[in-house]
């Protein structure tokens, strides 16, 4: 089959997907930890995903049985659900959504249901916003290091460019003006035309929340030059410590004249990490702009919310005793999750970047590198993931510029596993301290280390007998 | 609002009619949202004709959920189920899911046709299959080749955001809209004179606004065709299951399972659970590729539009219950032949024709002698009259580029009994008015005589009827 006869997206590369970030996915697939059937397996720190709270949302769903039965005030819905393909999504469901949305703000900012647009996922959400507002070979400023997907999801179909804003560890990975000033420069040097700036509040992977100084910088910015700024809030919902989050829908009305921009500044949301529910697919773009709004929702119909999902969200989000509960609740197991994997890397002797959102650390292994190259960060994520039995994110991955970052997820797993995981760490750091030392026998001693820590676990031993 | 300051600032896409919502077309819907039809609350509304749903068999499915609990995640006996479903983003989807598809596509196929559950790729909805399969197989500029009448939604769905283009095919009522091959040649020739790169060829079988299924000579004829030029073949097979009487649906599959000298390469299908089962609201819809490569990318790309987790994981129970499909299809058929009957016969009473049809959920409804002459205008003038003085909305043909002015499609599946007797009893008292007109005046033109024969009724009242919004219709804006 002549590979000419398929498009050009087909056969190049721009999904991304032979990037490290999916080949440690790969790996983790081909040999995936589990407590009893493999328990020297790789155990998965690539993917941030938020299980901590299952059981409340579990509580709501037994408390309220009508949801699942596809009824409402005891009348079956099903029909009318089964059929609903309106583009606008459901109003109910969008209503209960920006009151969701306001709560997680502190109820600073309201938002109007009839600006939101609902897409099949943040996936989707961004991908539109990109076919809505730059043309091919256009470009947006991404403050580095930023999500992987970012490269499959804003450039593949649309032929959109991702322009970097070079950020870096001597200020935390702050985005400072000059280096979104340099990123624009760079773009019109090749003549490529800057049609706005994405940020992702709080960040992947630093899990920082942007300062409010940097978002006054950011709309400054981008109303002087006339562009979008887009802000991926999707891991709002996951501010588990001070400074306390602030969105861009709130600190675009601390700007002078902010009427003027509020045309260019576009949200982001999802209930994939705030909720744990990535398996559901809901997107959702907000913007103020009514052009926006009317393409973008035109542009749903390519990934609509199922409106089944529609309707469990709907009778969810809109009952307030439970979204203040969860909310509250989920912090603070993020919270304590967060403190323990800082604290077993610290005794590993490795710090992270200081953090208070998502659901990973920034994690600094620039001193374990045999060389301060890209090369030697590879070498070092390959022998984490061989050696280690860790699938970590590799700092190259998200585009960061010094070798030796790693973004390292804490809630997709039980508090075991990610105990055993700090174990595991803390022993291969400390045979690496010893220069001579050979793969296997650090495999050993770690096989020997995995029986122990599994022997010792109470809750562990509390499961078996269930 | 769209400003010149603004065009400027967002994207072609965003700021062109790719969507084709401005076409003129949308009129029926419109008066339809502003006065739809209600037995009690507006029984003087206009009816919803113009809306390609299957609303026949629900009670069945409604039924089969009580029985079934554990097929919602939510529910007691389902719970279980919930957290490794909620956090379930392998865009593979749910292997359940995708075994229970490939096995209801097997079925429908009556077993003619193996369907690998590995090749199966989902989408949300049909619309997000038909984009993607285009962004696999075209680039910006590159052109597909349609026959005509087609589903209108097709501008929109393959070229809008992937700059593609279509180049129609015109088929002729003068012998029943078949796709010949003298057809095929001509359109690519067409495509080649302009300079116009033909990427593949695609096809909607049973038919959208037809009705009719394609036979196997044309089948082959297609594929000969599309293996001569080594262009793609994409079969939309949405209405597989809406086949409620002879001949059978022969899917593309069989007829390559059959004949083995074909390129598989060049084949895809694709499918959808919208008009099948009537659940267009859960946005199932599936890419089949016999090309490895297409499987490969196309699942990359299923990213921006999955099924939820939680529709995969009912539909998965769902289907894979043997014996409810079984029934529900057969059912769903025998139901769809009744009303098929019931309006076809209605019409024919009135000396109204529709192409003979065995499949879909409409009629291709014959007009043409109802026109002053056979031109574009002259079917959207008759086209007004039915949506706002009839209270039909309709679609006319022209909306699906048939190259022949008088048809209608007409949908018969989304509605009760009642409501298609009402819809009937309209036909027949707008038909005898018309005759009744041309029988008194017979040196006027048809249209003057049209305006004598509605004395009660001026245009104006039509247009200014306060809307009553019925709480049973849904204000549909997605088109069709």
């Amino acid at each position: 089959m002549k590979q000419s006869q398929l498009s050009t997206k087909a056969t190049c590369n721009s999904h991304g997907q032979d990037s490290s970030y999916f080949l440690g996915w790969e790996e983790y697939e081909k040999n995936p930890y589990d407590e009893i059937r493999n328990p020297e397996g790789i155990i998965q720190m690539g993917l941030a995903e938020n299980q901590l709270s299952f059981d409340i949302i579990e509580e709501w769903l037994k408390e309220n049985p009508d949801v699942a039965l596809f009824k409402r005030d005891n009348v079956s819905v099903f029909r009318e659900l089964a059929l609903f393909q309106d583009y606008h999504g459901m109003p109910a469901f969008k209503e209960s959504l920006a009151e969701f949305m306001s709560l997680i703000r502190g109820n600073k900012v309201r938002f109007d249901p009839n600006k939101l647009v609902l897409t099949a996922g943040a996936t989707s959400a961004n991908e539109t916003l990109m076919f809505c507002l730059a043309d091919p070979r256009e470009a947006f400023l991404l403050p580095t290091p930023y999500y992987p997907g970012f490269d499959r999801d804003l450039k593949w179909r649309t032929g959109v460019e991702i322009i970097p804003i070079h950020c870096s560890s001597s200020n935390g990975f702050q985005i400072t003006e000059t280096a979104v000033e340099d990123a624009y420069k760079r773009a019109q040097k090749r003549n490529v035309k800057v049609k706005g700036v994405l940020i992702t509040n709080p960040s992947n992977p630093l899990g920082t929340t942007v300062s409010r100084s940097e978002l006054h910088m950011l709309l400054r910015f981008v109303a002087a030059k006339g562009i979008h700024l887009i802000s991926d809030e999707i891991y709002s919902g996951t501010v588990f410590d001070s400074p306390a989050f602030v969105s861009i829908s709130e600190a675009i009305t601390e700007i002078e004249n902010y009427n003027k921009i509020l045309d260019q500044v576009h949200i982001v949301y999802s209930l994939s990490k705030d909720l744990g529910l990535p398996g559901f697919r809901i997107g959702a773009i907000y913007s103020c702009n009514e052009t926006v709004v009317a393409a973008a929702t035109k542009m749903s119909s390519f990934g609509l919310v199922s409106s089944q999902t529609q309707h469990l969200l709907a009778a969810m989000l809109s009952d307030e005793k439970f979204t203040k509960k969860y909310i509250s609740e989920n912090h603070k197991r993020l919270k304590e999750r967060y403190d323990m994997l800082v604290s077993g890397l610290g005794d590993a002797g490795i710090q992270c970047l200081d953090s208070n959102a998502a659901l990973f650390c920034w994690v600094d292994m620039r001193h374990l590198l045999s060389s301060k190259t890209k090369e030697g960060e590879i070498k070092l994520w390959k022998k984490i993931l061989y050696e280690v039995g860790l699938n970590v994110s590799p700092g190259s991955s998200c585009h960061c510029t010094e070798p030796g970052w790693f973004r390292v997820c804490f809630a997709n797993m039980s508090q075991e596993t990610l105990e055993l995981a700090m174990y595991r760490l803390k022993a291969f750091v400390d045979s690496s301290k010893q220069s001579k030392v050979c793969c296997k026998s650090v495999r050993e001693s770690m096989k020997s280390l995995s029986k122990w820590v599994f022997r010792l676990s109470p809750s562990h031993c509390d499961e078996s007998n269930r | 609002m769209g400003s010149g300051n603004e065009q400027h600032l967002l994207s072609k896409i965003a700021t062109n009619n790719g969507h084709g919502e401005n076409s003129s077309y949308f009129d029926g819907w419109k008066a339809y949202d502003c006065d739809p039809y209600h037995p009690t609350q507006n029984p003087q509304g206009v009816i919803q004709m113009g809306l390609a749903e299957n609303q026949l068999s629900f009670d069945l499915v409604e039924e089969w959920l009580k029985k079934n609990p554990k097929a919602s995640i939510c529910t007691a006996e389902g719970i279980s189920k919930f957290k490794d479903t909620a956090i379930f983003q392998d865009y593979h989807g749910l292997p359940a899911f995708r075994n229970a598809i490939a096995k209801f596509m097997e079925k429908v196929r009556r077993g003619r046709a193996k369907i690998d559950p590995e090749r199966i790729v989902m989408s949300a909805g049909a619309t997000g299959a038909l984009e993607m399969i285009v962004f696999c197989l075209a680039d910006p500029g590159d052109a597909f080749l349609v026959p005509t009448p087609y589903y209108p939604a097709f501008d929109r769905d393959l070229r809008w955001r992937t700059g593609a283009q279509l180049v129609p095919i015109v088929c002729e009522s003068s012998n029943n809209f078949k796709i010949t091959r003298v057809a095929l040649e001509s359109a690519y020739e067409k495509a080649q004179e302009a300079n116009i790169k033909v990427k593949g060829l695609i096809i909607t079988n049973p038919s959208n606004p037809l009705g009719t299924v394609l036979d196997r000579e044309t089948l082959r004829s297609i594929l000969g065709f599309i293996n001569e030029k080594n262009i793609h073949l994409v079969c939309d097979e949405i209405y597989a299951a809406t086949v409620f009487s002879h001949p059978p649906f022969i899917g593309i599959s069989e007829m390559i399972e059959e004949d083995t000298k074909f390129n598989r390469d060049l084949i895809h299908v694709l499918y959808s659970l919208s008009k099948d089962m009537g659940f267009p609201g859960f946005r199932i819809g599936i890419v089949y590729s016999y090309n490895d490569v297409v499987v490969n990318c196309a699942r990359k790309m299923s990213s921006f539009g999955l099924v939820s987790t939680q529709t995969q994981h009912l539909i998965a129970l769902m289907l894979s219950d043997e014996e409810f499909m079984e029934n529900i299809t057969a059912e769903n058929a025998r139901r769809l032949a009744a009303r098929h009957d019931l309006f076809t016969q209605g019409l024919a009473r009135v000396g109204i024709n529709c192409l003979k049809s065995n499949a879909g959920l409409f009629c291709w409804m014959d007009l043409r002698s109802l026109l002053k002459d056979a031109t574009i205008e002259a079917e959207i003038a008759l086209w007004h009259i039915i949506v706002n003085e009839v209270k039909l909305n309709v679609s006319p043909g022209s909306s699906f580029h048939c190259s022949e002015p008088g048809w209608f499609r007409v949908c018969f599946a989304n509605m009760d009994d009642e409501t298609m007797n009402v819809a009937l009893q309209r036909i027949h008292t707008f038909v005898s008015q018309v005759n009744g007109a041309a029988q008194s005046s017979k040196k006027k033109h048809w249209q003057r005589s049209l305006r004598l024969s509605f004395p009660s009724l001026r245009f104006e009242d039509v247009t200014t009827t306060p809307g009553i919004m019925s709480p049973h219709s849904p204000l549909v804006h997605a088109p069709i």
